[in-house]
């Protein structure tokens, strides 16, 4: 299906043929992409899809390898986004960028504050203008509140307040409203009405289908960094959206799980408070058995890197029981929980997961020094031929283990955190999305080795916002949303759009209390 | 290029296909060891004698002592302020230990611990400051730059206060006491060595055993190129950190050992900025202070360079002003160079990445 150029809005930035390489992987080929003003322009795609790659890319933030920019028709470089900026491009992200220890009117005023006579800051005017702003986002916020002391959402309405201080025509929104209560994605959907009737262009990602149905103009879908479809949003279905966003070729079912044994891992009522009041965690129950794949499917937010930080004694504030092999483990350190057979693969890699300065060879075998330890000495040869072992069982490709890590791919990378995990010799392993950033072939090669230690007879939990993923790969499907398990499926019955409907079902049912 | 494609390609690079740009690099400060020995054995004569070359490595060595113990520090990106304090305060134990004993007034009597002991309870004293520091940055969360600054302060001020600023001199001890020896370590040979020397080896040779060979020693690396990735794995972090710093505060205890046994006297101000020494020959030799990266022996090179090139421009007449003017450029040219090499090898793992 191809785009309905009827142009009735104006192409005001348009990326021609963009790709970017990064050491490793591709995150992004020859995509093409137009940004209309008045119009909300929506940009989807699964974790790794390449969509923050493009945002970044239209925001000055990186060069694309190959392919050009236009603005206004003109060819543009951006040589940052402070000059992405000044051309009228602004950019929320996902994740806030406010200096805590300044007020909202300071922070509103960073790049370019009022002063006196071009010397020093004019106060009064900034508070002016803060308050200015806030209420056109009718959020009266205190313009001389620390950032620090205000709640999630209500930083965010402060981020994109920072975005409207600077006159835009495109404005960048990454997932806005992945921290915001449902009165205040209302409160942004006013605002962003509002722009469009400014004649702004607004490039809006998200992962919430629901939203983009009522707010999106155009929308554009990538997939394995490719685009893959762009539509009018008046044209197309949610289901739409997920054939495309999901595809439907390439990862064959992975065999099923054999006869499975005892459960491996029991959690009761496990819970993790919030600062700013309700959970991360929201008394959540289940039970792992020996020999079976669990995937733990929702939304960015909905709790699962957290459970999973809980589970290896990352979050001293976390309440309930974790049983492993019969022993609770809840208040045991790390150390003690690996040595129990828990071993947590986690989310970030680099920052987690990899020591960037240490070999193959080291990173492989960090977690189970112990093993090749007499008296005090490390039995190198033991632990050279341990780790090509492991090489060669996860399929890395390294020309030798004394390679420094970080000259690997990141999914070569990926199998070596999973590797380092499998040397401890562990019953249960948690796996935190473990294909983000991790090239199609590498994915397959993961999960068909998660497949065999779960016939070997150890229980696995992975977690996806993938639903190809989840349906995939997964004996049992287990949807978070908000911190709550809301639904429980067997491969059998489980199905893409139960998956979506669950995955968002505790924001409907806040919604639904809250009007 | 598909993905596919690229991932084939994705071996890492191999030694040999190094250019020899980069393989110069990697030895730098070898090469930079060489440069002023060749460099002075030219323009200075007797320098390459072996009496020169001994007094040389004596000087060395105790900088070379406090840079390995602080190499563990940097290793874990830590930062140790204190050892010069340390030098001073060691020094002044042992002398007060010497020549005033420890007086028991309950009894009525003074003990002299012998050398030995004497020794000990120095050692203990550098490990116990290094204690202080590793807890007051893992359990009271003071970064390490200013819990050891706060701590050179203290054990300056404590080495001033035990002697109320006074030297101690004439250590030799007194047989009757049977606390005799103590300027063995500093002037006495063993095999026709100087026991500083042999002292130094013996450091440098457990060091490396214990950086490259044992768990310890790579947890040590794990924590300072990922502390977060080194929990996970199960490294106790704040352990190692507070071991790091007692290894540290131990070599300096030792060096102002040495020290004082040399001069066979104890000054409260020995050991004044010699931290920035041992900073210095850490990462002359390689030592990343971001952490992660770095050798003893690139250490103890390091060390070498700082000791070869002072003491030879000592020689050559060259003013001490002008000493710390070349030392400072030598010192930044190293971490420009590193920089340089760094780059160089991550656009060339990336070249060889693509293919």
């Amino acid at each position: 299906m191809s785009a309905s150029t009827s142009a009735d809005n104006e192409i005001i930035l348009k990326a021609e043929g963009v790709g970017k390489i990064f050491p490793g992987t591709v995150a992004l080929q020859d995509v093409d992409f137009e940004v209309r003003r008045g119009a909300v322009n929506v940009l989807v795609g699964e974790n790794g899809a390449g969509k923050s790659t493009l945002m970044k890319i239209l925001a000055g933030a990186i060069e694309p390898t190959t392919g050009r920019l236009l603005l206004r028709g003109e060819p543009v470089v951006f040589q940052s986004v402070r000059d992405a900026a000044r051309q009228g491009i602004g950019i929320i992200y996902q994740e806030l960028n406010l200096c805590p220890n300044l007020s909202v009117a300071e922070n509103l005023g960073l790049i370019d504050p009022p002063t006196r006579f071009g010397f020093d800051i004019d106060r009064a005017r900034q508070v002016e203008k803060a308050k200015a702003l806030l209420t056109r986002l009718e959020h009266p916020i205190d313009p001389n509140r620390l950032v620090d002391d205000l709640r999630i959402g209500q930083q965010q309405i402060v981020e994109i307040a920072k975005a409207l201080a600077a006159d835009v025509d495109v404005l960048i929104m990454d997932e806005p409203t992945s921290a915001l209560s449902s009165a205040e994605v209302e409160i942004l959907f006013k605002v962003i009405r509002d722009l469009k009737a400014h004649n702004v262009a607004i490039i809006y990602i998200s992962h919430r289908l629901e939203e983009i149905m009522r707010i999106g103009d155009y929308i554009t879908v990538l997939r394995d960094g490719r685009r893959q479809a762009d539509a009018l949003v008046s044209d197309v279905s949610v289901d739409w959206i997920i054939e495309r966003m999901v595809g439907s070729t390439g990862l064959a079912l992975q065999g099923k799980a054999g006869d499975l044994g005892d459960d491996a891992l029991t959690i009761r009522d496990l819970s993790l408070p919030r600062a700013a009041g309700g959970f991360f965690v929201d008394h959540v129950s289940l039970s792992v058995r020996a020999g079976e794949i669990v995937c733990l499917y929702g939304l960015l937010g909905a709790g699962r890197s957290e459970l999973f930080e809980c589970l290896m004694g990352l979050q001293p504030q976390a309440v309930g029981r974790i049983e492993v092999g019969g022993k609770d483990l809840a208040g045991s350190s790390i150390p003690a929980r690996i040595r129990h057979g828990l071993v947590l693969v986690p989310e970030d890699r680099q920052r987690d997961g990899l020591v960037q300065t240490l070999s193959v060879r080291a990173n492989l075998t960090l977690a189970s020094l112990r093993r090749f330890t007499r008296f005090f000495s490390l039995n190198s040869s033991t632990e050279k031929s341990e780790s090509q072992d492991m090489i060669r069982r996860m399929t890395i490709k390294v020309s030798s283990p004394e390679v420094e890590v970080t000259a690997l791919s990141g999914g070569n990378q990926q199998k070596v955190v999973i590797g380092k995990s499998l040397m401890t010799g562990p019953s249960v392993i948690l796996l935190d999305e473990p294909s983000r950033g991790v090239d199609v072939g590498a994915k397959a090669e993961i999960f068909r080795v998660m497949r065999q230690l779960s016939d070997a007879g150890l229980a696995i939990i992975f977690s996806t916002s993938d639903l190809k993923e989840a349906l995939g790969y997964a004996d049992r499907i287990i949807v978070m949303s908000r911190g709550q398990i809301t639904a429980e499926f067997p491969r059998d019955r489980a199905t893409e759009t139960g998956l979506v409907e669950a995955s968002t079902a505790a924001f409907l049912a806040l919604e639904r209390q809250v009007s | 290029m598909t993905s596919e494609g690229l991932s084939a390609v994705k071996s890492g690079p191999s030694r040999r296909r190094l250019p020899l740009a980069l393989l110069l690099m990697s030895f730098r400060t070898f090469i930079a060891l060489i440069v002023v020995f060749v460099f002075f054995g030219v323009t200075t004569p007797n320098f390459l004698d072996v009496p020169t070359l001994v007094i040389v490595a004596k000087h060395v060595a105790v900088n070379a002592i406090l840079a390995i113990g602080m190499t563990f520090v940097i290793l874990t990106a830590g930062i140790d302020l204190s050892v010069g304090s340390i030098v001073g305060i060691s020094g002044m134990v042992a002398g007060t230990l010497l020549t005033r004993g420890v007086p028991l007034n309950v009894f009525d009597v003074t003990i002299f611990p012998n050398v030995i002991e004497t020794i000990g309870i120095c050692l203990a004293v550098g490990s116990g400051i290094g204690l202080i520091n590793g807890l007051l940055i893992t359990r009271l969360n003071v970064a390490p730059f200013i819990a050891t600054l706060g701590t050179l302060y203290i054990a300056r001020g404590a080495a001033l206060l035990i002697s109320d600023g006074a030297t101690f001199s004439n250590l030799v001890g007194d047989p009757k006491l049977g606390n005799g020896g103590f300027p063995f370590l500093g002037s006495g040979t063993l095999l026709g060595i100087p026991v500083s020397i042999v002292s130094l080896a013996i450091f440098a040779a457990v060091a490396a055993y214990v950086a490259g060979r044992t768990p310890f020693g790579r947890h040590v690396y794990a924590v300072g190129g990922n502390e977060r990735a080194a929990a996970l794995s199960g490294v106790r972090v704040n352990r190692i950190k507070v071991c790091t710093y007692m290894i540290s505060g131990f070599c300096a205890a030792f060096a102002g050992l040495v020290i004082a046994s040399e001069l066979v006297a104890a000054h409260p101000a020995s050991g004044e900025t010699f931290e920035l020494n041992a900073i210095a020959a850490a990462v002359l030799g390689g030592t990343s202070l971001s952490g992660g990266r770095g050798t003893i022996a690139g250490t103890l090179i390091g060390a070498f360079v700082i000791g070869v090139l002072s003491d030879g421009l000592v020689m050559l007449g060259v003013s001490s002003f002008w000493q710390m003017v070349i030392k400072g450029i030598v010192i930044i040219a190293a971490v420009v160079l590193d920089q340089m090499q760094r780059r160089m090898y991550r656009r060339f793992s990336l070249e060889a990445q693509l293919g």
